[in-house]
Protein backbone atom coordinates (compact mmCIF):
# COMPACT_ATOMS: atom_id res chain seq x y z
CA UNK A 1 0.00 0.00 0.00
CA UNK A 2 3.05 2.31 0.23
CA UNK A 3 2.80 3.03 -3.63
CA UNK A 4 -0.81 4.79 -2.61
CA UNK A 5 -0.60 8.51 -2.58
CA UNK A 6 -1.35 9.59 1.28
CA UNK A 7 -4.41 11.96 0.97
CA UNK A 8 -5.48 11.54 4.52
CA UNK A 9 -2.19 13.85 5.74
CA UNK A 10 -2.69 16.73 7.59
CA UNK A 11 -0.15 18.24 9.19
CA UNK A 12 2.03 15.93 11.49
CA UNK A 13 3.54 18.86 13.58
CA UNK A 14 5.36 19.87 17.15
CA UNK A 15 5.03 22.67 19.31
CA UNK A 16 6.34 24.33 22.50
CA UNK A 17 5.45 27.55 23.89
CA UNK A 18 8.90 30.00 24.41
CA UNK A 19 7.15 32.04 27.16
CA UNK A 20 8.14 28.57 29.71
CA UNK A 21 11.01 27.37 31.27
CA UNK A 22 9.56 23.82 32.35
CA UNK A 23 12.76 24.14 35.20
CA UNK A 24 10.45 26.76 36.58
CA UNK A 25 7.11 24.55 36.95
CA UNK A 26 5.95 22.75 39.98
CA UNK A 27 3.79 19.79 38.51
CA UNK A 28 4.83 19.01 34.80
CA UNK A 29 1.86 16.36 33.94
CA UNK A 30 1.99 14.96 30.76
CA UNK A 31 -1.03 13.13 28.10
CA UNK A 32 -1.18 10.82 25.79
CA UNK A 33 -3.98 9.99 23.36
CA UNK A 34 -3.64 7.51 21.30
CA UNK A 35 -6.46 7.90 18.83
CA UNK A 36 -7.61 4.92 16.27
CA UNK A 37 -6.23 7.26 13.58
CA UNK A 38 -3.98 10.11 15.17
CA UNK A 39 -1.96 10.05 18.04
CA UNK A 40 -1.31 13.50 20.39
CA UNK A 41 0.81 14.09 23.05
CA UNK A 42 0.61 17.35 25.50
CA UNK A 43 2.77 18.41 27.91
CA UNK A 44 1.40 20.87 30.60
CA UNK A 45 3.29 22.90 33.04
CA UNK A 46 1.87 23.88 36.18
CA UNK A 47 -1.72 23.83 33.90
CA UNK A 48 -0.74 25.57 31.23
CA UNK A 49 0.31 24.31 27.63
CA UNK A 50 3.64 23.99 27.46
CA UNK A 51 4.38 21.73 24.35
CA UNK A 52 2.61 19.26 22.25
CA UNK A 53 2.92 17.25 19.01
CA UNK A 54 0.12 15.39 16.49
CA UNK A 55 0.84 12.55 14.19
CA UNK A 56 -0.64 9.44 12.46
CA UNK A 57 -1.11 6.42 14.41
CA UNK A 58 1.27 3.95 13.78
CA UNK A 59 0.66 -0.12 13.64
CA UNK A 60 1.39 -0.01 17.64
CA UNK A 61 0.00 1.73 20.08
CA UNK A 62 2.69 1.90 22.67
CA UNK A 63 5.45 2.87 19.69
CA UNK A 64 3.14 5.69 19.16
CA UNK A 65 2.69 7.17 21.95
CA UNK A 66 6.31 7.61 22.90
CA UNK A 67 6.99 8.58 19.58
CA UNK A 68 4.45 11.29 20.12
CA UNK A 69 5.80 11.88 23.69
CA UNK A 70 9.47 12.42 21.83
CA UNK A 71 8.40 14.27 19.48
CA UNK A 72 6.87 17.15 21.62
CA UNK A 73 9.46 16.90 24.56
CA UNK A 74 12.18 17.61 21.30
CA UNK A 75 14.65 20.49 21.92
CA UNK A 76 13.23 21.20 25.39
CA UNK A 77 15.93 19.27 27.25
CA UNK A 78 13.14 17.11 29.24
CA UNK A 79 13.01 13.24 29.50
CA UNK A 80 10.15 11.31 30.62
CA UNK A 81 11.62 11.61 34.08
CA UNK A 82 10.95 14.53 34.51
CA UNK A 83 6.98 14.39 33.63
CA UNK A 84 5.12 14.12 37.08
CA UNK A 85 2.22 12.22 36.19
CA UNK A 86 1.44 10.84 32.92
CA UNK A 87 -2.37 10.35 31.71
CA UNK A 88 -3.33 8.05 28.48
CA UNK A 89 -6.57 8.48 27.11
CA UNK A 90 -7.87 7.24 23.56
CA UNK A 91 -8.75 3.81 21.57
CA UNK A 92 -4.89 2.70 22.86
CA UNK A 93 -5.11 4.17 26.20
CA UNK A 94 -4.61 1.25 27.71
CA UNK A 95 -1.48 -0.02 25.77
CA UNK A 96 0.71 2.89 26.53
CA UNK A 97 3.49 1.80 28.93
CA UNK A 98 4.70 5.23 30.40
CA UNK A 99 1.55 6.22 31.50
CA UNK A 100 0.49 6.32 34.85
CA UNK A 101 -2.83 5.94 34.31
CA UNK A 102 -5.14 5.44 31.86
CA UNK A 103 -8.80 7.93 31.66
CA UNK A 104 -11.83 7.38 28.73
CA UNK A 105 -11.76 9.59 25.94
CA UNK A 106 -14.92 10.77 26.89
CA UNK A 107 -13.98 12.61 30.10
CA UNK A 108 -10.47 13.92 28.55
CA UNK A 109 -12.32 15.29 25.97
CA UNK A 110 -14.80 16.85 28.08
CA UNK A 111 -12.07 18.22 30.07
CA UNK A 112 -10.01 19.22 26.78
CA UNK A 113 -12.98 21.19 25.64
CA UNK A 114 -13.57 23.11 28.62
CA UNK A 115 -9.55 24.40 28.24
CA UNK A 116 -10.33 25.37 24.40
CA UNK A 117 -13.00 26.83 24.28
CA UNK A 118 -13.57 28.24 27.91
CA UNK A 119 -16.16 27.18 31.00
CA UNK A 120 -19.39 28.57 28.99
CA UNK A 121 -19.19 25.05 26.81
CA UNK A 122 -22.18 22.57 27.98
CA UNK A 123 -22.44 20.33 24.88
CA UNK A 124 -19.60 18.70 22.82
CA UNK A 125 -19.19 16.80 20.06
CA UNK A 126 -16.47 14.91 19.56
CA UNK A 127 -15.53 13.86 15.69
CA UNK A 128 -12.66 11.80 15.94
CA UNK A 129 -11.42 9.28 13.20
CA UNK A 130 -13.29 5.72 14.21
CA UNK A 131 -16.27 7.16 16.32
CA UNK A 132 -18.37 10.18 16.77
CA UNK A 133 -19.04 11.54 20.54
CA UNK A 134 -21.45 13.64 22.06
CA UNK A 135 -21.57 14.90 25.56
CA UNK A 136 -23.30 17.47 27.35
CA UNK A 137 -20.72 18.49 30.12
CA UNK A 138 -20.93 20.77 33.65
CA UNK A 139 -19.40 24.10 33.76
CA UNK A 140 -16.35 22.29 35.26
CA UNK A 141 -15.84 20.31 32.06
CA UNK A 142 -17.03 16.83 33.79
CA UNK A 143 -19.49 14.55 31.50
CA UNK A 144 -22.90 14.80 32.51
CA UNK A 145 -24.13 12.00 29.87
CA UNK A 146 -23.07 10.61 26.56
CA UNK A 147 -23.85 8.69 23.33
CA UNK A 148 -21.40 7.72 20.72
CA UNK A 149 -21.31 5.88 17.60
CA UNK A 150 -18.36 3.75 17.30
CA UNK A 151 -19.75 0.78 15.17
CA UNK A 152 -20.28 2.75 11.79
CA UNK A 153 -17.79 4.75 9.88
CA UNK A 154 -20.72 6.77 8.47
CA UNK A 155 -19.93 9.91 10.08
CA UNK A 156 -16.63 9.72 11.36
CA UNK A 157 -12.99 10.80 9.95
CA UNK A 158 -12.43 7.20 9.00
CA UNK A 159 -15.32 7.66 6.50
CA UNK A 160 -14.39 11.13 5.49
CA UNK A 161 -11.14 9.95 4.57
CA UNK A 162 -12.40 7.15 2.54
CA UNK A 163 -14.55 10.15 0.27
CA UNK A 164 -10.93 11.99 0.22
CA UNK A 165 -9.11 9.25 -1.48
CA UNK A 166 -11.88 8.34 -3.78
CA UNK A 167 -11.99 12.26 -4.87
CA UNK A 168 -8.12 12.30 -5.19
CA UNK A 169 -8.67 15.38 -2.37
CA UNK A 170 -6.38 16.14 0.66
CA UNK A 171 -8.62 15.67 3.56
CA UNK A 172 -7.32 19.64 4.71
CA UNK A 173 -9.31 20.39 1.62
CA UNK A 174 -12.22 18.39 1.89
CA UNK A 175 -14.03 21.59 3.60
CA UNK A 176 -13.05 24.33 1.57
CA UNK A 177 -14.00 22.97 -1.32
CA UNK A 178 -17.32 21.27 -0.28
CA UNK A 179 -18.16 24.91 -0.25
CA UNK A 180 -17.21 25.87 -3.97
CA UNK A 181 -20.89 25.05 -5.12
CA UNK A 182 -23.38 27.21 -6.19
CA UNK A 183 -26.25 25.50 -4.73
CA UNK A 184 -26.24 22.77 -2.34
CA UNK A 185 -26.71 18.97 -3.39
CA UNK A 186 -29.20 16.42 -2.02
CA UNK A 187 -26.85 14.64 0.64
CA UNK A 188 -25.57 11.44 -0.27
CA UNK A 189 -28.52 9.03 0.45
CA UNK A 190 -26.64 5.81 1.52
CA UNK A 191 -25.69 5.94 5.20
CA UNK A 192 -22.62 3.06 4.73
CA UNK A 193 -19.63 4.69 3.81
CA UNK A 194 -18.60 1.47 0.98
CA UNK A 195 -22.66 2.01 -0.64
CA UNK A 196 -21.57 5.72 -0.78
CA UNK A 197 -18.60 5.77 -2.23
CA UNK A 198 -20.42 3.76 -5.09
CA UNK A 199 -23.17 6.19 -4.85
CA UNK A 200 -20.55 8.92 -5.40
CA UNK A 201 -18.82 7.18 -8.56
CA UNK A 202 -22.09 7.30 -10.02
CA UNK A 203 -22.40 11.13 -9.48
CA UNK A 204 -19.37 11.83 -10.73
CA UNK A 205 -19.89 9.63 -13.88
CA UNK A 206 -23.27 11.87 -14.07
CA UNK A 207 -21.57 14.75 -14.67
CA UNK A 208 -21.16 15.65 -10.84
CA UNK A 209 -18.29 17.89 -10.08
CA UNK A 210 -15.45 16.50 -7.43
CA UNK A 211 -16.74 20.34 -5.02
CA UNK A 212 -20.17 18.76 -5.88
CA UNK A 213 -20.12 15.36 -4.65
CA UNK A 214 -18.16 16.65 -1.52
CA UNK A 215 -21.15 19.07 -0.68
CA UNK A 216 -23.52 15.91 -0.79
CA UNK A 217 -21.29 13.89 1.51
CA UNK A 218 -20.57 16.74 3.75
CA UNK A 219 -23.99 17.79 4.01
CA UNK A 220 -24.99 13.35 4.53
CA UNK A 221 -22.16 13.68 7.44
CA UNK A 222 -23.52 16.84 9.11
CA UNK A 223 -27.45 14.77 9.06
CA UNK A 224 -25.87 11.93 10.68
CA UNK A 225 -24.13 13.66 13.70
CA UNK A 226 -27.21 16.12 13.86
CA UNK A 227 -29.38 12.99 14.31
CA UNK A 228 -27.00 11.69 17.49
CA UNK A 229 -26.73 15.11 18.75
CA UNK A 230 -30.62 15.50 18.55
CA UNK A 231 -31.06 12.69 20.57
CA UNK A 232 -29.03 13.67 24.18
CA UNK A 233 -30.26 17.64 23.33
CA UNK A 234 -28.20 20.43 22.26
CA UNK A 235 -27.98 23.30 24.78
CA UNK A 236 -25.69 26.33 23.97
CA UNK A 237 -22.70 26.92 24.43
CA UNK A 238 -21.70 24.45 21.62
CA UNK A 239 -18.07 23.46 20.53
CA UNK A 240 -16.72 20.22 18.74
CA UNK A 241 -13.88 18.86 18.99
CA UNK A 242 -11.58 16.26 16.97
CA UNK A 243 -10.92 16.04 13.84
CA UNK A 244 -13.82 16.51 11.60
CA UNK A 245 -13.79 20.07 13.89
CA UNK A 246 -11.08 21.43 11.13
CA UNK A 247 -13.88 20.70 8.67
CA UNK A 248 -16.08 23.76 7.46
CA UNK A 249 -17.83 21.75 5.17
CA UNK A 250 -18.57 19.74 8.24
CA UNK A 251 -19.63 22.48 10.63
CA UNK A 252 -21.20 24.88 8.86
CA UNK A 253 -23.56 22.35 7.23
CA UNK A 254 -23.86 21.10 11.00
CA UNK A 255 -24.81 24.43 12.48
CA UNK A 256 -27.07 24.62 10.07
CA UNK A 257 -28.97 21.83 10.69
CA UNK A 258 -28.82 22.50 14.44
CA UNK A 259 -29.71 26.03 14.18
CA UNK A 260 -26.69 26.19 16.61
CA UNK A 261 -23.62 28.07 16.10
CA UNK A 262 -20.45 26.37 17.24
CA UNK A 263 -17.50 28.22 19.37
CA UNK A 264 -14.67 29.23 17.34
CA UNK A 265 -11.93 26.88 18.67
CA UNK A 266 -8.52 28.73 19.70
CA UNK A 267 -5.96 25.65 19.42
CA UNK A 268 -6.04 23.11 17.52
CA UNK A 269 -9.14 20.71 17.99
CA UNK A 270 -7.53 17.23 17.38
CA UNK A 271 -5.60 18.13 20.73
CA UNK A 272 -8.76 18.22 22.91
CA UNK A 273 -8.17 14.74 24.40
CA UNK A 274 -4.56 15.24 24.86
CA UNK A 275 -5.01 18.38 26.69
CA UNK A 276 -7.72 16.68 29.14
CA UNK A 277 -5.54 13.75 29.62
CA UNK A 278 -2.65 16.92 30.61
CA UNK A 279 -5.43 18.89 32.91
CA UNK A 280 -6.52 15.19 34.80
CA UNK A 281 -3.48 14.02 35.31
CA UNK A 282 -2.46 17.20 37.53
CA UNK A 283 -5.10 16.98 39.38
CA UNK A 284 -4.46 13.17 39.96
CA UNK A 285 -0.71 14.25 40.65
CA UNK A 286 -1.92 16.93 43.11
CA UNK A 287 -3.88 13.91 44.97
CA UNK A 288 -0.86 11.99 44.98
CA UNK A 289 1.74 14.10 46.39
CA UNK A 290 -0.82 15.73 49.43
CA UNK B 1 -21.25 -8.90 -16.29
CA UNK B 2 -21.20 -6.08 -14.04
CA UNK B 3 -23.72 -3.72 -13.57
CA UNK B 4 -21.10 -0.38 -14.11
CA UNK B 5 -23.34 2.79 -14.00
CA UNK B 6 -25.68 2.37 -16.73
CA UNK B 7 -27.90 -0.09 -15.25
CA UNK B 8 -30.37 0.12 -18.27
CA UNK B 9 -27.37 -0.33 -20.99
CA UNK B 10 -26.13 -3.38 -18.85
CA UNK B 11 -29.15 -5.17 -18.15
CA UNK B 12 -29.69 -4.76 -22.43
CA UNK B 13 -25.99 -6.12 -23.18
CA UNK B 14 -26.61 -9.57 -20.84
CA UNK B 15 -30.33 -9.96 -22.57
CA UNK B 16 -28.96 -9.73 -26.10
CA UNK B 17 -25.65 -11.86 -24.52
CA UNK B 18 -28.18 -14.74 -23.63
CA UNK B 19 -30.77 -13.83 -26.54
CA UNK B 20 -27.37 -14.72 -28.87
CA UNK B 21 -26.78 -17.79 -27.21
CA UNK B 22 -30.29 -18.79 -27.20
CA UNK B 23 -30.50 -18.64 -30.99
CA UNK B 24 -33.50 -16.00 -30.10
CA UNK B 25 -34.00 -12.22 -31.11
CA UNK B 26 -35.71 -9.82 -29.01
CA UNK B 27 -39.50 -9.92 -30.39
CA UNK B 28 -39.47 -14.04 -29.71
CA UNK B 29 -39.55 -12.96 -25.82
CA UNK B 30 -43.05 -13.05 -24.54
CA UNK B 31 -42.73 -11.42 -21.03
CA UNK B 32 -39.54 -9.88 -19.84
CA UNK B 33 -39.54 -9.36 -15.58
CA UNK B 34 -36.75 -7.33 -14.01
CA UNK B 35 -35.51 -7.80 -10.62
CA UNK B 36 -32.67 -6.39 -8.33
CA UNK B 37 -31.42 -3.19 -7.18
CA UNK B 38 -31.34 -1.56 -10.42
CA UNK B 39 -34.85 -3.21 -11.92
CA UNK B 40 -36.49 -0.04 -12.22
CA UNK B 41 -33.41 1.04 -15.01
CA UNK B 42 -34.80 -1.48 -17.13
CA UNK B 43 -37.45 0.20 -19.36
CA UNK B 44 -37.68 -2.80 -21.89
CA UNK B 45 -38.99 -4.92 -19.20
CA UNK B 46 -42.82 -5.62 -18.76
CA UNK B 47 -42.69 -5.49 -15.26
CA UNK B 48 -41.08 -6.06 -12.31
CA UNK B 49 -40.95 -8.61 -9.23
CA UNK B 50 -38.96 -7.86 -5.65
CA UNK B 51 -35.60 -9.88 -5.38
CA UNK B 52 -36.52 -11.18 -2.40
CA UNK B 53 -39.65 -13.06 -5.00
CA UNK B 54 -36.92 -13.68 -7.11
CA UNK B 55 -34.86 -15.46 -5.20
CA UNK B 56 -36.99 -17.57 -3.67
CA UNK B 57 -38.86 -18.89 -6.98
CA UNK B 58 -35.47 -19.39 -8.38
CA UNK B 59 -34.32 -21.43 -5.61
CA UNK B 60 -37.67 -23.60 -5.16
CA UNK B 61 -37.06 -24.74 -8.89
CA UNK B 62 -33.48 -25.72 -8.47
CA UNK B 63 -33.81 -27.27 -4.66
CA UNK B 64 -37.35 -28.05 -3.92
CA UNK B 65 -36.79 -29.37 -0.90
CA UNK B 66 -35.86 -25.82 0.30
CA UNK B 67 -37.44 -23.80 3.08
CA UNK B 68 -34.82 -21.25 3.71
CA UNK B 69 -32.95 -19.35 1.14
CA UNK B 70 -29.79 -17.24 2.04
CA UNK B 71 -28.94 -15.18 -0.94
CA UNK B 72 -26.02 -12.85 -0.64
CA UNK B 73 -24.79 -10.28 -2.98
CA UNK B 74 -22.13 -7.41 -3.27
CA UNK B 75 -24.85 -4.88 -1.68
CA UNK B 76 -27.49 -6.98 0.19
CA UNK B 77 -27.97 -9.86 2.02
CA UNK B 78 -31.02 -11.88 2.68
CA UNK B 79 -32.75 -14.62 4.89
CA UNK B 80 -36.08 -15.66 2.95
CA UNK B 81 -38.47 -18.07 4.55
CA UNK B 82 -40.26 -20.08 1.70
CA UNK B 83 -43.11 -22.54 1.55
CA UNK B 84 -43.17 -25.98 -0.21
CA UNK B 85 -44.49 -23.47 -3.65
CA UNK B 86 -41.24 -20.80 -3.20
CA UNK B 87 -43.83 -18.05 -1.88
CA UNK B 88 -42.23 -16.22 0.46
CA UNK B 89 -43.55 -16.59 4.23
CA UNK B 90 -40.77 -14.19 5.59
CA UNK B 91 -37.48 -12.49 5.25
CA UNK B 92 -34.99 -10.15 6.57
CA UNK B 93 -33.26 -8.13 4.50
CA UNK B 94 -29.69 -6.03 5.13
CA UNK B 95 -29.25 -2.45 2.47
CA UNK B 96 -28.42 -0.16 4.64
CA UNK B 97 -24.96 -1.70 5.95
CA UNK B 98 -22.17 -3.41 3.84
CA UNK B 99 -20.86 -5.67 6.42
CA UNK B 100 -21.90 -9.35 5.55
CA UNK B 101 -22.31 -8.51 1.84
CA UNK B 102 -19.94 -9.07 -1.50
CA UNK B 103 -18.84 -5.36 -1.03
CA UNK B 104 -17.31 -6.46 2.47
CA UNK B 105 -14.91 -9.23 1.46
CA UNK B 106 -14.01 -7.47 -1.38
CA UNK B 107 -12.47 -4.54 0.79
CA UNK B 108 -10.99 -7.33 3.14
CA UNK B 109 -9.21 -8.79 0.17
CA UNK B 110 -7.74 -5.55 -1.08
CA UNK B 111 -6.82 -4.89 2.79
CA UNK B 112 -4.93 -8.40 2.85
CA UNK B 113 -3.29 -7.76 -0.97
CA UNK B 114 -4.75 -10.86 -1.96
CA UNK B 115 -7.37 -11.55 -5.34
CA UNK B 116 -11.22 -11.83 -4.73
CA UNK B 117 -11.23 -15.27 -5.98
CA UNK B 118 -8.44 -16.00 -3.32
CA UNK B 119 -9.79 -15.55 -0.62
CA UNK B 120 -12.35 -18.60 -0.45
CA UNK B 121 -9.35 -20.85 -0.91
CA UNK B 122 -7.19 -18.84 1.43
CA UNK B 123 -9.78 -19.28 4.19
CA UNK B 124 -9.76 -23.29 3.92
CA UNK B 125 -6.04 -22.74 4.48
CA UNK B 126 -6.83 -21.33 7.96
CA UNK B 127 -6.25 -23.30 11.00
CA UNK B 128 -8.23 -20.96 13.71
CA UNK B 129 -10.09 -17.81 13.95
CA UNK B 130 -9.09 -14.46 15.80
CA UNK B 131 -12.25 -12.76 17.14
CA UNK B 132 -13.18 -9.27 14.63
CA UNK B 133 -14.44 -6.36 16.73
CA UNK B 134 -15.42 -4.61 13.77
CA UNK B 135 -18.41 -5.25 12.05
CA UNK B 136 -18.48 -2.04 9.54
CA UNK B 137 -16.30 -2.62 6.60
CA UNK B 138 -14.77 0.25 6.68
CA UNK B 139 -13.18 -0.22 10.26
CA UNK B 140 -12.63 -3.60 9.47
CA UNK B 141 -10.43 -2.99 6.91
CA UNK B 142 -7.73 -1.01 9.35
CA UNK B 143 -8.64 -4.11 11.70
CA UNK B 144 -7.26 -6.46 8.98
CA UNK B 145 -4.30 -4.35 8.69
CA UNK B 146 -3.19 -4.22 12.52
CA UNK B 147 -4.18 -7.58 12.57
CA UNK B 148 -1.39 -8.62 9.15
CA UNK B 149 1.14 -6.19 11.94
CA UNK B 150 0.47 -8.54 14.65
CA UNK B 151 1.48 -11.36 12.60
CA UNK B 152 -1.51 -13.67 12.17
CA UNK B 153 -1.00 -15.43 9.09
CA UNK B 154 -3.06 -14.32 6.43
CA UNK B 155 -4.96 -17.50 6.27
CA UNK B 156 -6.47 -17.74 9.70
CA UNK B 157 -7.00 -13.32 9.08
CA UNK B 158 -9.75 -14.64 5.87
CA UNK B 159 -11.12 -17.39 7.73
CA UNK B 160 -11.77 -15.16 10.42
CA UNK B 161 -13.58 -12.27 8.12
CA UNK B 162 -15.30 -14.96 6.83
CA UNK B 163 -16.31 -16.12 10.28
CA UNK B 164 -17.80 -12.99 11.05
CA UNK B 165 -19.94 -12.59 8.07
CA UNK B 166 -21.04 -15.43 8.66
CA UNK B 167 -22.04 -14.50 12.15
CA UNK B 168 -23.86 -11.18 10.47
CA UNK B 169 -25.82 -13.15 7.89
CA UNK B 170 -26.53 -16.00 10.43
CA UNK B 171 -28.08 -13.97 12.83
CA UNK B 172 -30.83 -12.73 9.83
CA UNK B 173 -31.28 -16.48 9.23
CA UNK B 174 -32.03 -16.93 12.91
CA UNK B 175 -34.51 -13.71 13.12
CA UNK B 176 -36.93 -15.41 10.18
CA UNK B 177 -36.45 -18.43 11.94
CA UNK B 178 -34.29 -21.34 9.97
CA UNK B 179 -35.90 -24.27 8.49
CA UNK B 180 -34.42 -27.01 7.15
CA UNK B 181 -33.17 -27.62 4.07
CA UNK B 182 -31.19 -24.45 3.70
CA UNK B 183 -30.13 -23.33 0.03
CA UNK B 184 -27.64 -20.07 -0.48
CA UNK B 185 -27.76 -18.31 -3.68
CA UNK B 186 -25.82 -15.39 -4.61
CA UNK B 187 -22.35 -14.16 -6.09
CA UNK B 188 -21.02 -14.85 -2.34
CA UNK B 189 -22.23 -18.45 -2.91
CA UNK B 190 -18.77 -18.88 -4.87
CA UNK B 191 -16.99 -18.20 -1.70
CA UNK B 192 -16.34 -21.49 -0.51
CA UNK B 193 -14.61 -19.81 3.04
CA UNK B 194 -17.94 -17.92 3.13
CA UNK B 195 -20.21 -21.69 2.91
CA UNK B 196 -18.07 -23.08 5.32
CA UNK B 197 -18.35 -20.42 7.69
CA UNK B 198 -21.72 -20.56 6.94
CA UNK B 199 -22.22 -24.18 7.38
CA UNK B 200 -20.48 -23.96 10.46
CA UNK B 201 -22.01 -21.20 12.21
CA UNK B 202 -25.49 -22.90 11.36
CA UNK B 203 -24.91 -26.44 11.92
CA UNK B 204 -26.30 -27.61 8.27
CA UNK B 205 -25.19 -28.60 4.68
CA UNK B 206 -25.71 -26.02 2.78
CA UNK B 207 -27.79 -26.88 -1.09
CA UNK B 208 -25.69 -25.37 -3.28
CA UNK B 209 -25.93 -25.30 -6.93
CA UNK B 210 -22.70 -26.29 -8.96
CA UNK B 211 -22.26 -23.04 -10.54
CA UNK B 212 -24.43 -19.84 -11.69
CA UNK B 213 -25.05 -18.48 -8.14
CA UNK B 214 -25.69 -14.99 -9.14
CA UNK B 215 -27.87 -16.27 -12.12
CA UNK B 216 -30.97 -17.71 -9.64
CA UNK B 217 -32.47 -14.58 -9.09
CA UNK B 218 -32.96 -13.87 -12.87
CA UNK B 219 -33.89 -17.90 -13.55
CA UNK B 220 -36.86 -16.95 -10.53
CA UNK B 221 -38.09 -13.59 -12.19
CA UNK B 222 -37.95 -15.53 -15.86
CA UNK B 223 -39.87 -18.39 -13.99
CA UNK B 224 -42.26 -15.57 -12.74
CA UNK B 225 -42.30 -14.04 -16.01
CA UNK B 226 -43.65 -17.59 -17.99
CA UNK B 227 -46.16 -17.83 -15.40
CA UNK B 228 -47.18 -14.45 -16.15
CA UNK B 229 -47.29 -14.63 -19.80
CA UNK B 230 -49.37 -17.93 -19.06
CA UNK B 231 -46.80 -20.47 -20.57
CA UNK B 232 -46.62 -23.64 -18.63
Amino acid sequence: MSEEKELWRWKEYNWRNPAIDWKDAAVITAGVDVGSVSSQAVIMCDGELYAYASMRTAADSPGSALKAIDWAMEDTGLTLDDIHFTVGTGYGRVNIPFADHAITEIACHARGAGFIYGSTVRTVLDMGGQDCKAMRIDEKGKVISFIMNDKCAAGTGRGLEVFANLLGVSIEEVGELSLQVEEEPEPVSSTCVVFAKTEAVGLLRSGWSKEKVLAAYCSAMARRVASLLERIGVVDDFAITGGIAKNVGVVSRLEKVLGVKALKPKLDTQLAGAIGAALLGRALAKKISH
Amino acid sequence: MPSGFDQEQAAREALLAALKIAGLTEAELVCVIATGAGQAAVSFASGTVTEVSAAARGAIQLFPQARTVIDVGAEEGRAVKIDETGKVVDFVINEKCAAGTGSFVEGMSRALGVTLEEMGTLSLQGEKTVPMNAQCAVFAESEVVSLIHARISKADIAKSIHAAMAGRISAMVRRVGMQKEVAMIGGVAYNKGFVQAMENELEVKMLLHEEYHEYISALGAALIAAEKAGVN
